[in-house]
């Protein structure tokens, strides 16, 4: 599949911001984290501006941008529609939160259950993007049983990794955040190692035979077109299976290992070097999530591709 | 809406004969000529002229060579024309955000409209045949339409009231129909000749069915046309010009 920018920078951006709200409401609730305003403020806002600019690139991905509010109406049937209303949704406790916390400075049990909700919300809406890559039968790798764990874990696991840079900023140590990230990091690893050997070893749900309804060998000898038409370009994505064994290694390093011996680090020492190392391991993760993201993509293959002979 | 019929009271759709399409792309031509100024219309080119050259088609015609399962000596090339085969399980309906997407109950036809698509492309994500193409420059999503615009136009004469490719096919390959009544013409013949679904395993319930090509063995000429002249005479003229020319 074709591994567009902007669902990339999009899947990834409200991953981070999600799992960096969903853990930033419950930690909250229980008071686990610093309940310095100040702190309130630059946990939500980064977590509500890397969810909202994932929104609008995902807006900007579309051809008619302009018609976006109409994908809110078909809830009952469509995962994308789902996660319309679910991100949106979620804006609520997450506003009500960051008015409670950083403008009034109160941690009531209003504020503390808008906590909890903005983290069921954020959660919820993880699922629905899971779900939308889930629930396409042509694309096996993607309506594999691991894509919707996958889409939360990693999201919980970078938004962890940045809670904890935040925290450690703010001046915190002992929080319980910094246990937490290297767990999720190690988890996400653990998790990205069995998905990466499950989807090695699918085959396509289909075969050329039954696509063309042919008992026997059936071969591409002639395509309908000489240039590359939308299906190929959109659905016949083949550069990243070349450098796959590359690409792997780098989003091991970058995404797991780095970060994971970083967080590590930080939580067993203090200071000025944990925080460095803390924040070291967020801006390490960026890129690292970006390409395992882009893998997910590129490496996807849909059953068209059987229509021409690939 | 996205939600799906709970039946549709026909199920209009082709009847595509691989055993006689010959793959000289009338269909495709025909089809992209009455859509791009049809319902759907346009259908877009992209740079038609220069190298590159691209556009959204609802018909493509691939060509394969098939090799029988019952061993060597019975490959056969086989045209096969692709579009959207108007699913009873169309999961391009369901995954649809916008309910641009949708099935009519009345003959059970696939349709996108164009005024509410968004062209987010999921559509065609969830479509298994590769039916569905998008109109980068229109910014939505277009799909075959079985021509409504001509099979209910009551300003055509009412023979050429069926859809263009199907009109267009000098072989008699395309066959248009009400699959939900067992009687009519096109259940028929998909009865008598074991008309199938393609990629059945996946769910979708395609309307459209595929005739696969005959078994040549039963059809072929019985006896081989002899050759034209005995390539080594006996006695006569012939024999002893043969034998001069020999030496």
């Amino acid at each position: 599949m074709h591994p567009a920018f902007s669902v990339i920078f999009f899947t990834t951006a409200t991953g981070a911001g999600y799992g960096l709200l969903a853990l930033t409401g419950i930690f909250f609730a229980f008071g686990a984290v610093p309940e310095d305003r100040l702190f309130g403020f630059f946990a939500l806002a980064i977590a509500l501006a890397l969810v909202t600019g994932g929104l609008f690139s995902s807006v900007f991905h579309l051809g008619r941008p302009e018609r976006a509010p109409r994908a809110f109406s078909q809830w009952k049937t469509s995962w994308l529609s789902r996660e319309a209303v679910a991100a949106t949704a979620t804006y609520v406790p997450a506003a009500i939160l960051g008015i409670g916390w950083v403008i009034l400075g109160s941690d009531n049990a209003i504020v503390g259950g808008a906590g909890i909700l903005a983290a069921i919300g954020a959660l919820v809406t993880l699922v629905t993007t899971g779900m939308i890559y889930a629930s396409l039968k042509p694309i096996p790798q993607w309506s594999s049983p691991y894509t919707v764990p996958g889409y939360i874990l990693y999201a919980l696991m970078t938004g962890a990794t940045l809670l904890n840079a935040l925290v450690l900023l703010a001046g915190a140590d002992h929080s319980p955040v910094a246990f937490l990230a290297p767990l999720l990091v190690f988890a996400g690893w653990i998790f990205k190692n069995a998905a990466w050997r499950h989807n090695d070893q699918l085959a396509m749900p289909t075969s050329a035979a039954s696509a063309t309804g042919l008992k026997g060998t059936v071969r591409s000898v002639e395509w309908p077109h000489t240039e590359e038409n939308y299906l190929m370009k959109e659905m016949g994505y083949r550069v990243a299976r070349k450098h796959a064994e590359k690409l792997r290694l780098f989003v091991h390093a970058a995404a797991f290992a780095v970060p994971l011996a970083l967080t590590l680090l930080s939580a067993v020492t203090g200071g000025t070097f944990a925080v460095a190392a803390a924040c070291l391991a967020a801006l390490v993760q960026v890129p690292g999530i970006l390409t395992e993201r882009w893998l997910f993509f590129a490496e996807a293959k849909h059953t068209v591709s059987l229509y021409y002979g690939r | 809406m996205t939600q799906l019929p709970t039946s549709t009271e026909k199920s209009l759709g082709l009847v595509i004969d691989l055993d006689t399409c010959v793959g000289c792309q009338a269909c495709v031509t025909s089809c992209k000529e009455w859509n791009t100024g049809g319902h759907m219309a346009p259908l877009t080119d992209y740079n038609p002229y220069e190298g590159g050259a691209d556009g959204v088609w609802f018909n493509r015609v691939h060509t394969y060579e098939q090799e029988a399962a019952n061993g060597c000596g019975h490959d056969r090339t086989v045209h096969f024309p692709r579009s959207c085969l108007h699913c009873d399980e169309p999961a391009c309906v369901t995954v649809c955000p916008t309910g641009a997407s949708y099935k009519r109950s009345s003959d059970g036809i696939v349709l996108v409209d164009e005024d509410k698509c968004i062209g987010c492309k999921l559509c065609s994500w969830a479509c298994p045949y590769g039916a569905r193409e998008m109109d980068m420059d229109v910014g939505v999503m277009k799909k075959c339409t079985l021509c409504i615009d001509r099979i209910y136009n009551e300003n055509l004469p009412e023979r050429d009231r069926v859809p263009a490719c199907v009109a267009a096919c000098p072989a008699g390959a395309r066959h248009y129909g009400d699959l939900a009544d067992p009687d009519s013409p096109v259940s028929r013949l998909v009865a008598e000749r074991g008309g199938v679904d393609l990629m059945p395993e996946m769910g979708y319930r395609p309307v459209n069915k595929y005739l696969p090509p005959r078994d040549r063995e039963r059809t072929g000429p019985a006896v081989t046309a002899p050759a034209l002249e005995s390539a080594d005479p006996q006695g006569g003229f012939l024999g002893w010009l043969d034998g001069v020319l020999s030496r």
